[in-house]
C-alpha cells in the first residue's frame, strides 16, 4: 500500500504544478498587475507612479512566465510565476496583496469555524440520509415510501438560499429558538451552529437521500439478503448489518472525497450566517483581485483533492476486502 | 420458534436513543436561556455596550494608510488628529482634538516678510502651520512601551517562542504607556512618506509639503538600493516576497532632511507647506495626522508578530477615547474604552433646536459614555435588519428590501418611520452626505464633447431628460437631492431655493416654492437647436451616444434600461458598455468612453474638494487627475484658481455663483443627486445627531442597558409549541405504515 501511496504522490506533483501554472494563466489573462494594483489602490490619487510603485513593491514588475533580460535560470526564477508559486510547495501561502496578511495564518485561524460548521452538518448529514433511506427502503412500496420519494424530489428541488433564508424567518425571527446568525468562540458557538446544521442538513437530504436508497435497494434484492432473511435476523440486522455493509463502496465514493474539504466550509452558509470561515475566503480574494490569496487556495484545494482521492482508495480496501493495490 | 422475534425491533432501539439524546440536546440549549436567539453570551446582557455592524472587513487601520469610510468607523476612536469636527454646530466647524487650538497659518514672501491672511496665494512663499498639542495626552496601555529592570523594550527581540499562545496585542502579559509629544506627530507625517506604506494621500501631500516629495524619494531610493543588494548576495534564487516576508526592510527616517515638518519642542511641531492652502486644516482633523508612537512602529516590524497578523494595520496604538480589544475582521471588532483617555466633555453648544432635542443634556460631562463597542460583521442585509428588529442591533442603515417596512413617504414627500417602527420606539435620522453622483460627458469627445453652443444644448437636453427625481424615487426609495451643481447641501457655497437653481435645467416652481425640471419637449427643441432634430443629424442618422459604467450587478439592468428609455425620449440611441471596474478605469484613463457614471464623496467640507473635479489641470487624460470629464474652460479655471486659496467670505461665494453659471452652461456633467443616508436607531441610545465630516462621534453617543434587556426580553420570547406540534405530526402519520409493514412482516413469517 505504501508503494502504492508514494505513487500516488509523486503523480500529484506535475497536477500540482499544472494547477499552478493554469491559475496564473487564467487570473492574468483577466487581470493584468496594473488592473491589481489600481483595485488595491483604491479610487483616489491612483496615479500611474503609485501603480508602477505598488508593483515593484509585490513583486509583480517581473514578467509572468519568462523574463528575457535574465541570464539562464534567471529566465525562469526572475518571474512572477515562479516567484509566487515555487514557495506554496513547502506551504508557505506569503502576504496577501490587498492588506499584507499572513495567508497561512488566516488559514490556520478560519478553518475552525469551518469546521465547527462543516464537520457536524457533514456527519450527522450521512447519519440522517443513509437512516432516512434505510427507513424509506425497509417501508418500500407503502405511502411513506411514495411521500419520501416525492418530497425527496421536492427538497432537491429547492435552492439552498431558500431554506436559509426560510430557516432564518421561521427558527430565529418567528419561533426565536435559535440566534439568526452570528459567531462565537469555544463552546458558546454551538448555539450558533444548531440552525446552520439543521438547514445544512435538510438542504442537502433530498439528493442524499435518493442516491442512498437505491443504493440499498439494489443491495436489499441480491441473494444474501435473502439467505439472511431466511435464517431468520431481524430486518434491522440485514439492514444494519449486511445492506449497509455490502453498500459501502458507492457510499465511500461519495462520502471520503469529500472529507478534505470539509475544512474549505461553505460558502453561502458562512456569508448568510456570519461564520468567519474559509467559505468565502475565496470569493472575496476574486472579488478584491487578491492573486496571492486566490493561488494559495487553488494550490491548497488541489492537494485536498489528491488527498481525497488517495483516502477513497484507501477506504476501499478497508471495506471490501477483494480491492488490493497493485 | 423464530415467530417469536419482533422483525422491526432492533430499529426501534435506534429510533428511540437518537431521539432521546436529540431531545436531550435541545432541552439543554433551550433552558439554559430565557431568550435562545440572544447572540450574545448571557454575561453581556446588562453591559454598557454598543452593538452595530460592519459590511466590509476594514482594510487598513494604519493611519497612514487607511482612507475609506469603512476604516475611519474604527480609527476615528482609535486615533485623535490635531483636529476634529465640532459634533453638533452646523455648518461643520473645525474645533481642537489633540491640539490646543485650531492653527492659522503663518504665510510668508520670499524675502521671509509676514503676509496678511488676505493675501493672494501667488505672493505666498511658504504657509507656516505652527501646531501645539496638549499636554498630557497619554498612549493606551500597549506592550510596545513596555521596559524592563533596565529600561529597554521589552518586546524588542521577539521570537516565534517568545510568542507562542499570542494571537492577539491583548495577550501580552506586561504593557506600558507614555505621553503623545510633538516628534510623534512628525514622525506620522514621515510615515506617509514612506514608500512601503503606500499612503494614499502621499500624491496630494507631495504637492504642498515643503521637502515631502524629496523626501519621499530619497527613502524610494534607499529602499531599491537595499533590496538591489540583497539580490545581488541571494543570486538568481532571489525572491523579494519571500525575503521581505523573513527580514522587513526598515528604512531610517532620520538620514535625510525634512524641511517640512520640524518639531519645535515638546508640545510644538511645525508643517511648512509650500504655497498657501487653506484647506490644509481639513486635513489636521483626519487619521492621517495623527501621533503614532516610533515604538509601535518598531514593535510591528519584528517578523514573528507579522507572520501572527499582529500589525500596526490590525492593531492601532493611540490616545483616542477607544483601544482595539479584538480584532477578527471575519466575525467581530472590539473596541474597550481607553482608560487612559484624556479628559474631554461633551459639547455645551449646538445649533438651534438641539436643546429642545435633549442633545445638550450631558454639556460638560466627561467622554466617553459607553464602554465597549461591539461590532459583527454581518455580509447579508436581511439577517442584519431581523437582528437590529429584534434589539440585538443598536442601529442600523436600511437596505432596499427593508425600506418599506421601515419608512413610508407622506403625501409631502417627507420621509417618516412605519408604525411599526414608532411602536418600537426606533427613530429616524437623515442626513445628506456629502457626495455627488453624476453623469460625466467626456468633454474630448468629437460628439458629445466641446464648447460651442450647439454641443452645450445637447448636453443640457440630455440633463433635462435625465429626470433624476424620478430615477431618485425608483432607485433609491427616495433617499437623495436632485443636484443643481456640484456642492452638496451643508457645504459653503450650496445655495437652496430659487437662486441655487440650475436655470438651465430647471424652472423656478413659485407656487410650490420648488424647482420644476424643464419639459421634455424643450429638451426636444434644445436637440433640433443642437443640429439634432429627432435625435437625428443632417444625414438622418440617429445619434448613438456609449454609456459607460462599472454595473456589473444583476440588480443594475433596470438602471441601464431607465437610463437608455430617457434618452430614446429625445430620440437617442444609448448603447451600455458595462465593464469590471478595472476596464471602466482605464477607458476613463484613455477618454476612450463618451457618457459615464460616477461619483464623488468629500475629504473635507469645502467647495474647493468639488469643484477640483472640474478644473483643467486635474483633466484624467492630459494629467491623470480627478476631472473625469476633461473639463476644461480657461475662465472656470481662473476662478478656480482665485477661489481654491480664499477662505468662505461673500467674495468667495461671489465667484463660486460664477463658476456654477460656467459649467451649468457648459453642462460637462449631468448633475445627478446627493445621496441621503438614513440612519435607524432604537429608543436606549442617546445624543445621536448625523454628521457626515466627523468620524469619531461613538465617544458622544450613550446607552441605556436597562431599558435594552427589557426590550429585548420582551421582543424574544421563544415559541416552541409549532416544533412540538410537527413532531407529532410526523410521528402520528408514521403510524399506519408501520403498522401496516409489521402486519406483512407477520403475515410472511406465519405463512
Amino acid at each position: 500500500m505504501l508503494t502504492y501511496i508514494i505513487r500516488r504522490i509523486l503523480y500529484a506533483i506535475p497536477i500540482v504544478i499544472g494547477v499552478n501554472l493554469l491559475t496564473a494563466i487564467l487570473f492574468f489573462y483577466v487581470n493584468t498587475p496594473d488592473d491589481m494594483a489600481r483595485k488595491i489602490l483604491g479610487e483616489k490619487n491612483v496615479t500611474p507612479a503609485a501603480i508602477e510603485n505598488w508593483k515593484a513593491d509585490h513583486g509583480y514588475n517581473l514578467p509572468t512566465f519568462l523574463n528575457t533580460k535574465e541570464e539562464s535560470i534567471g529566465k525562469v526564477t526572475q518571474t512572477i510565476f515562479f516567484q509566487k508559486s515555487v514557495p506554496l510547495f513547502w506551504f508557505d501561502f506569503g502576504r496577501s496583496d490587498r492588506n499584507n496578511i499572513d495567508i497561512g495564518n488566516e488559514i490556520k485561524t478560519r478553518m475552525w469555524a469551518s469546521l465547527a460548521i462543516s464537520v457536524p452538518m457533514f456527519i450527522l448529514g450521512i447519519y440522517v440520509d443513509l437512516f432516512i433511506a434505510m427507513m424509506l427502503a425497509y417501508y418500500r412500496g407503502t405511502y411513506l415510501d411514495l411521500w419520501g420519494l416525492i418530497i425527496g424530489v421536492v427538497m432537491m428541488s429547492v435552492s439552498t438560499l431558500f431554506y436559509i433564508i426560510g430557516g432564518q424567518f421561521i427558527f430565529g425571527k418567528v419561533l426565536k429558538l435559535f440566534p439568526i446568525s452570528g459567531y462565537d468562540t469555544g463552546l458558546h458557538s454551538i448555539k450558533f451552529l444548531i440552525l446552520p446544521v439543521i438547514i445544512g442538513v435538510i438542504s442537502s437530504a433530498g439528493a442524499g437521500i435518493r442516491f442512498y436508497r437505491t443504493v440499498f435497494l439494489e443491495e436489499m434484492n441480491k441473494d444474501y439478503i435473502r439467505t439472511a432473511r431466511a435464517k431468520g435476523l431481524s430486518e434491522g440486522k440485514v439492514l444494519f448489518k449486511h445492506a449497509l455493509k455490502n453498500s459501502m463502496i458507492p457510499i465511500l465514493t461519495n462520502v471520503v472525497v469529500s472529507i478534505p474539504f470539509l475544512f474549505y466550509g461553505s460558502l453561502i452558509m458562512e456569508t448568510f450566517f456570519a461564520i468567519p470561515g474559509l467559505g468565502n475566503f475565496t470569493i472575496e480574494a476574486i472579488q478584491a483581485q487578491d492573486f496571492a490569496i486566490v493561488r494559495s487556495m487553488v494550490y491548497l484545494g488541489s492537494i485536498l483533492y489528491i488527498i481525497g482521492l488517495i483516502l477513497t482508495d484507501i477506504s476501499y480496501t478497508l471495506v471490501d476486502p477483494r480491492v488490493r493495490f497493485e | 420458534m423464530t415467530s417469536t422475534k419482533r422483525p422491526e425491533g432492533g430499529l426501534k432501539v435506534r429510533i428511540s436513543n437518537s431521539f432521546f439524546w436529540v431531545l436531550v440536546c435541545f432541552l439543554l440549549i433551550f433552558t439554559s436561556s430565557c431568550t435562545p436567539n440572544d447572540p450574545y453570551r448571557a454575561s453581556e446582557r446588562e453591559d454598557n455596550t454598543f452593538y452595530s455592524t460592519f459590511n466590509e472587513a476594514p482594510k487598513h487601520l494604519d493611519p497612514a494608510r487607511a482612507y475609506s469610510s469603512d476604516e475611519y468607523d474604527f480609527l476615528g476612536q482609535i486615533y485623535e488628529p490635531p483636529l476634529q469636527y465640532h459634533y453638533l454646530v452646523r455648518p461643520y466647524a473645525l474645533v481642537p482634538s489633540t491640539a490646543e487650538e485650531v492653527p492659522v497659518p503663518v504665510y510668508i514672501d520670499r524675502s521671509g516678510r509676514k503676509l496678511p491672511q488676505e493675501v493672494s496665494p501667488e505672493k505666498v512663499h511658504r504657509a507656516i502651520y505652527e501646531i501645539k498639542i496638549k499636554k498630557g495626552l497619554m498612549y493606551q496601555e500597549h506592550p510596545a512601551f513596555a521596559k524592563d529592570a533596565l529600561g529597554e523594550p521589552m518586546y524588542a527581540q521577539l521570537t516565534h517562542k517568545d510568542i507562542e499562545g499570542i494571537d492577539e496585542v491583548k495577550d501580552f502579559k506586561v504593557k506600558g504607556s507614555r505621553e503623545a509629544k510633538a516628534e510623534d506627530f512628525v514622525f506620522e507625517i514621515m510615515r506617509l512618506a514612506d514608500p512601503q506604506l503606500e499612503s494614499p494621500i502621499s500624491p496630494m501631500l507631495e504637492k504642498y509639503i515643503l521637502g515631502y516629495k524629496e523626501f519621499s524619494e530619497n527613502l524610494r531610493k534607499d529602499l531599491l538600493a537595499i533590496r538591489k543588494e540583497r539580490r545581488k548576495a541571494a543570486g538568481l534564487s532571489y525572491n523579494q516576497t519571500v525575503d521581505e516576508k523573513e527580514n522587513p526592510i526598515i528604512l531610517d527616517y532620520k538620514k535625510y532632511p525634512f524641511p517640512g515638518v520640524e518639531k519645535v519642542d515638546d508640545y510644538t511641531y511645525r508643517i511648512i507647506l509650500k504655497t498657501k492652502y487653506p484647506q490644509f486644516v481639513y486635513w489636521l482633523a483626519m487619521p492621517f495626522f495623527s501621533p503614532v508612537p516610533e515604538e509601535a512602529a518598531a514593535f510591528y516590524k519584528q517578523g514573528p508578530l507579522a507572520d501572527k497578523n499582529i500589525t500596526l494595520d490590525r492593531f492601532p496604538v493611540g490616545t483616542g477615547p477607544y483601544m482595539i480589544d479584538t480584532f477578527n475582521a471575519n466575525m467581530e471588532i472590539i473596541l474597550v474604552k481607553n482608560k487612559n483617555f484624556h479628559f474631554e466633555a461633551y459639547p455645551s453648544e449646538g445649533e438651534e433646536g438641539d436643546l429642545e432635542k435633549g442633545l445638550l443634556e450631558d454639556a460638560g460631562k466627561k467622554l466617553p459614555f459607553i464602554d465597549r463597542l461591539v461590532f459583527k460583521r454581518e455580509k447579508e442585509a436581511i439577517p442584519r435588519w431581523n437582528k437590529f428588529l429584534q434589539g440585538y442591533y443598536d442601529n442600523s442603515g436600511i437596505a432596499s428590501e427593508s425600506f418599506d417596512q421601515a419608512v413610508s413617504v407622506s403625501a409631502a414627500g417627507r420621509a417618516e418611520l412605519t408604525d411599526t417602527m414608532k411602536d418600537r420606539g426606533i427613530y429616524l435620522m437623515t442626513s445628506v452626505r456629502p457626495s455627488i453622483y453624476y453623469g460625466g460627458f467626456n468633454m474630448l469627445d468629437d460628439v458629445i464633447g466641446g464648447y460651442s453652443p450647439e454641443k452645450q444644448k445637447l448636453r443640457q437636453a440630455i440633463s433635462i431628460a435625465l429626470d433624476y427625481e424620478e430615477y431618485i424615487e425608483i432607485f433609491n426609495n427616495g433617499r437623495g437631492l436632485a443636484a443643481m451643481s456640484p456642492i452638496p447641501p451643508g457645504i459653503f457655497g450650496h445655495i437652496e431655493g430659487k437662486e441655487g437653481v440650475n436655470q438651465f435645467v430647471y424652472e423656478w416652481d413659485e407656487a410650490r416654492k420648488k424647482p420644476l425640471r424643464k419639459s421634455i419637449e424643450y429638451a426636444r427643441k434644445l436637440m433640433t437647436e443642437a443640429g439634432y432634430p429627432g435625435g437625428r443629424d443632417k444625414n438622418g442618422r440617429p445619434l448613438v451616444i456609449t454609456f459607460d459604467n462599472p454595473w456589473t450587478e444583476a440588480d443594475a439592468t433596470p438602471m441601464i434600461n431607465w437610463y437608455i428609455k430617457k434618452l430614446r425620449l429625445l430620440g437617442i440611441q444609448l448603447e451600455n458598455r458595462t465593464t469590471d471596474y478595472n476596464r471602466f478605469q482605464e477607458k476613463v484613463m484613455k477618454g476612450n468612453f463618451q457618457l459615464l457614471s460616477w461619483g464623488w464623496n468629500a475629504d473635507y467640507p469645502d467647495p474647493e474638494n468639488f469643484f477640483f473635479l472640474l478644473a483643467g489641470p486635474n483633466s484624467k487624460v492630459k494629467y491623470q487627475g480627478e476631472n473625469a470629464s476633461n473639463y476644461a474652460n480657461p475662465e472656470f479655471d481662473r476662478l478656480f484658481k482665485l477661489m481654491e486659496n480664499m477662505d468662505n467670505s461673500p467674495e468667495r461665494l461671489k465667484i463660486i455663483n460664477e463658476m456654477n453659471e460656467i459649467i451649468r452652461k457648459d453642462s460637462p456633467w449631468i448633475w445627478g443627486y446627493h445621496p441621503v443616508a438614513f440612519g435607524l436607531y432604537h429608543q436606549w441610545i442617546g445624543n445621536v445627531k448625523s454628521n457626515s465630516m466627523a468620524n469619531n462621534t461613538f465617544k458622544y453617543i450613550k446607552i441605556n442597558p436597562d431599558v435594552r434587556k427589557q426590550f429585548r426580553d420582551e421582543w424574544n420570547k421563544p415559541n416552541y409549541w409549532p416544533i412540538i406540534i410537527l413532531f407529532s405530526v410526523l410521528v402520528i402519520g408514521s403510524i399506519p405504515a408501520v403498522i401496516s409493514v409489521r402486519k406483512k412482516r407477520l403475515g410472511r413469517i406465519k405463512k
